[in-house]
This record gives structure tokens, C-alpha cells and sequence, in this order.
């Protein structure tokens, strides 16, 4: 491997962790939005976001990167850019297991908080944002770091329908120019480890933390 | 909105959709017994293997828990290739598959294993059942019943993820799909009808592994509680 090759790898992952960096920052803000509505008042709100979460996790990530890719020319959008495509599927993708992940934190928040905050006469927002949500982010650290790991993971099927140019499509251009499979994908699956093993070990190190610090 | 949509173009070709699921689900079959398998032997060894089998089968499940399946395919299927030893697509894709989901079953599996008290076996010990049936009746069995539910999202998931193997050449759901859209240009009306029948496939497997389940776990068909 040339130095040429070697900076052509290393942009691909500059785009991974790119790629990564956004889906996370716009399915941070979706998936809060469904797990928000998945402990809603209202059954049709929870209802709704029921059905976003099943139909999404029962849909291929390929095929959500296929309709945001070519959906959005349909609709009178003018051309889709592979970075807006990739980082819509990505995020519609997050957003669902993100809301799933969430929910379960926000309901293990100690039901006794729950009644002491009606107790002080906090109304619903009130109660949510000002008691909840502080503890429910405690306990969501170490999944949303792990879940990291898989958005990571994720970002390699932009390669695909998109042809977004990240770590795994660059891989795949140098091995059909030199036929060197093992050099570049042991080279690509090095860097994709680099990226996602701290991320892993962070999450379980938390994990533990957190599991001492309640018990 | 100016776009005439054409969903006939695309189901005239539905004895090819019909060829690809019949491919996908046979790959996420096999794979999926050969991963439950792999997995369970590999939880075993992870928890009460001795310290070097350990270290090798954490090692592995590290290394393919963190980087995609993708990357893990094309240096198996293209750097077997390079080596001459050339497997046919579907092997060699079934092969990537079993590779990855054991990893994540392993994972799963020792959880549940490492979730059972200890005085549950001394709880068997004491009733006179050997270290084997200990094990079995005491260990495993409850710790897979435990962890079905997880099981069964992460083999879904196996189902939706052989997708990803056309990129190999795999003639799945959704490489022949690749072919009908370069055949009717229709690229987003197949995309709807992919979305379609990958919703009901996953509904399908997940109601097979609902029914397998019932025969698996004969503790909970009888009693119906929670473990």
C-alpha cells in the first residue's frame, strides 16, 4: 500500500466518522421525539410512534436508503446529494432503536419520582424535563454510547445504494483497482475498529459504574 | 407532483421477487441454525471454558462486534478468491453470515447464562442431579428462555441484513430487485415493493420463532409464568 492508497483509506474514514457525527446529531433529536411520544397521554400519539418503531425495525436499512435516495426527486426535491440521503436513511433507521432505547430508560426512572413531582404540583412538561429526563439520561449514557457503535456500523451500507464515499466504499474502489482484498479490508476493518472498540469499552466500562452506583 | 407512478412495470416481474424471498429465507434459515448453534457453543466456552479458550473466543466476538458485516464479507469471500479457493457466492455469503451472527449470539447467550443464581445450582446440586443435567435443565435451557425475546430481535435482524450480501452477487430479495430496477428503470417503485415484502417477512419470522419457542420451552407452555 502506497501513501496515496493509505490517505485514500483514511479519507473514507474521515467520511465514516462524518457520516457517523451527523446521524447521531439528527437521531439524537428524533429518537428523543419518539420516546417522548412512546410515554405520552394520549393513546394515538403512542400508538403512532408504536408503529414507526416496528415498521422501521422491520424494514432493511438498505431499502430505507433506497426510498430517501430516490424518494425525495419524486416529491419535486431537484437532485439528493448522497451525504443528505445517507444521513436521512441513517437517521429515520437510529431514530427508531434510539426511541426503543430511551423509553425503557425513561421508565425506569423510579415510579415514586413520577408521583412526587405530581405531588409538588409540577405539570406534565414541568415533570418531564425538570425530574425525568435528568435521571433518564443517567441510566441512557452507557446503551447510547453501545448503540453508537452500531451507527457506525450502519454508515458501511451508504456504500451501497447511495455510493456515499466512506471507509468501506473506498476499500472496495482500491481492491477492484489492485485485487488486494486482504491488505484493504483488514486495513478498513482495523480503522473501523479503532473507531468502534473505544466506543464499546466506554459503554460497558459506564455500564458497570452505573450498575455499582444503583445497587 | 408530476411523477406517474407505475407499480405494474414492476409486479409483472413478481416471479422473481417470489425467487428472491425463497433465497433470502433459505440464507437466513441456514444461517440462522448454524449462528444459534456456533453461538451456544461459543457461550459455553466463553463462561466456563478454560482461561486461553476465553480469551480466544472473546477476542472474536470483540473483532466482529466491531466492524461491519460488510468489510467482514468482502475479505472473506474476496480474499478466499484471492487465495484460490473460490466457494459459490451463496456458500460463501451463507459462511460471512454464520461468521457474524454467532459472535452477537454468543453475547446473547452468555448473558443469560451468566443471569442464572448460583444457588440455583447448588439448589439442583442438592436434589441429586448430576453435574450434566445440572447444567442442561438448571443452566441452559432457562438461560435461552431467558433470552429468547433478545434471540429473536437479533435474528430478525440476521433476516433483514442478507440484503447487505448482494453487494457480493448474492441473487437474494434484494439483488434480484437491483436487476428488475435496471430492467424497468423503476428504481423507486421496486424500493416500495421491497419495503413491503420485507415488512411481512419479518412479521413471518418473528411468528416462527413465536411458534418454535412454544415447542422449545416446555417449563413455560405448561405454567405460563415467568421465570
Amino acid at each position: 500500500m502506497n501513501q496515496e492508497q493509505a490517505l485514500y483509506l483514511l479519507a473514507g474514514a474521515w467520511g465514516t466518522v462524518l457520516l457517523s457525527a451527523l446521524t447521531f446529531a439528527c437521531s439524537a433529536l428524533l429518537g428523543l421525539a419518539i420516546a417522548l411520544m412512546r410515554v405520552s397521554g394520549s393513546r394515538a400519539v403512542r400508538s403512532t410512534a408504536f408503529g414507526y418503531i416496528n415498521v422501521i425495525q422491520g424494514t432493511p436499512l438498505l431499502v430505507i436508503m433506497g426510498i430517501c435516495f430516490y424518494g425525495p426527486s419524486i416529491f419535486g426535491a431537484a437532485e439528493t446529494s448522497p451525504l443528505f440521503a445517507a444521513v436521512l436513511a441513517l437517521t429515520v433507521h437510529a431514530a427508531a432503536f434510539l426511541g426503543e432505547i430511551w423509553r425503557g430508560c425513561i421508565e425506569s426512572v423510579p415510579r415514586n419520582q413520577w408521583e412526587a413531582a405530581e405531588c409538588l404540583g409540577l405539570n406534565r412538561i414541568q415533570r418531564m424535563f425538570k425530574v425525568i429526563l435528568p435521571q433518564a439520561f443517567k441510566i441512557a449514557v452507557p446503551p447510547t454510547v453501545g448503540f453508537m457503535v452500531q451507527i457506525v456500523k450502519n454508515t458501511s451500507f451508504a456504500s451501497l445504494v447511495i455510493g456515499f464515499a466512506e471507509l468501506s466504499y473506498n476499500a472496495k474502489i482500491l481492491n477492484n483497482s489492485t485485487f488486494k482484498p486482504f491488505l484493504y479490508f483488514g486495513a478498513a476493518a482495523v480503522l473501523y475498529f479503532l473507531i468502534c472498540y473505544p466506543l464499546s469499552w466506554f459503554s460497558l466500562r459506564l455500564e458497570r459504574k452505573l450498575t455499582i452506583a444503583r445497587s | 407532483m408530476t411523477y406517474q407512478f407505475d407499480f405494474g412495470a414492476v409486479l409483472q416481474y413478481w416471479p422473481l421477487f417470489l425467487q428472491g424471498v425463497e433465497t433470502t429465507l433459505l440464507m437466513s434459515f441456514w444461517s440462522t441454525l448454524a449462528g444459534f448453534v456456533m453461538g451456544v457453543g461459543c457461550a459455553i466456552a466463553r463462561s466456563s471454558g478454560g482461561p486461553l479458550l476465553r480469551r480466544v473466543v472473546g477476542a472474536y466476538v470483540e473483532v466482529i462486534r466491531n466492524t461491519p458485516l460488510i468489510i467482514q464479507s468482502y475479505f472473506l469471500i474476496f480474499g478466499l478468491s484471492s487465495v484460490g479457493l473460490t466457494l459459490s457466492i451463496l456458500t460463501g455469503a451463507i459462511l460471512a453470515l454464520v461468521i457474524n451472527i454467532t459472535a452477537y449470539t454468543c453475547e446473547i447467550v452468555r448473558a443469560g447464562i451468566e443471569s442464572v443464581p448460583r444457588s440455583q445450582r447448588e439448589a439442583g446440586e442438592c436434589l441429586g442431579l448430576s453435574p450434566l443435567q445440572v447444567y442442561w435443565h438448571i443452566i441452559l435451557v432457562p438461560a435461552l428462555e431467558r433470552v429468547y425475546p433478545a434471540l429473536t430481535s437479533q435474528f430478525v435482524l440476521l433476516m433483514l441484513v442478507t440484503s447487505l450480501l448482494s453487494a457480493v452477487g448474492t441473487e437474494d430479495l434484494f439483488g434480484i430487485a437491483g436487476n428488475i430496477q435496471a430492467l424497468t428503470f423503476r428504481n423507486f417503485e421496486v424500493f416500495v415493493v421491497l419495503w413491503v415484502v420485507y415488512l411481512a417477512m419479518s412479521a413471518l419470522v418473528r411468528g416462527a420463532f413465536a411458534l418454535a419457542g412454544k415447542f422449545m420451552f416446555v417449563r413455560k407452555r405448561k405454567l405460563g409464568t415467568l421465570l
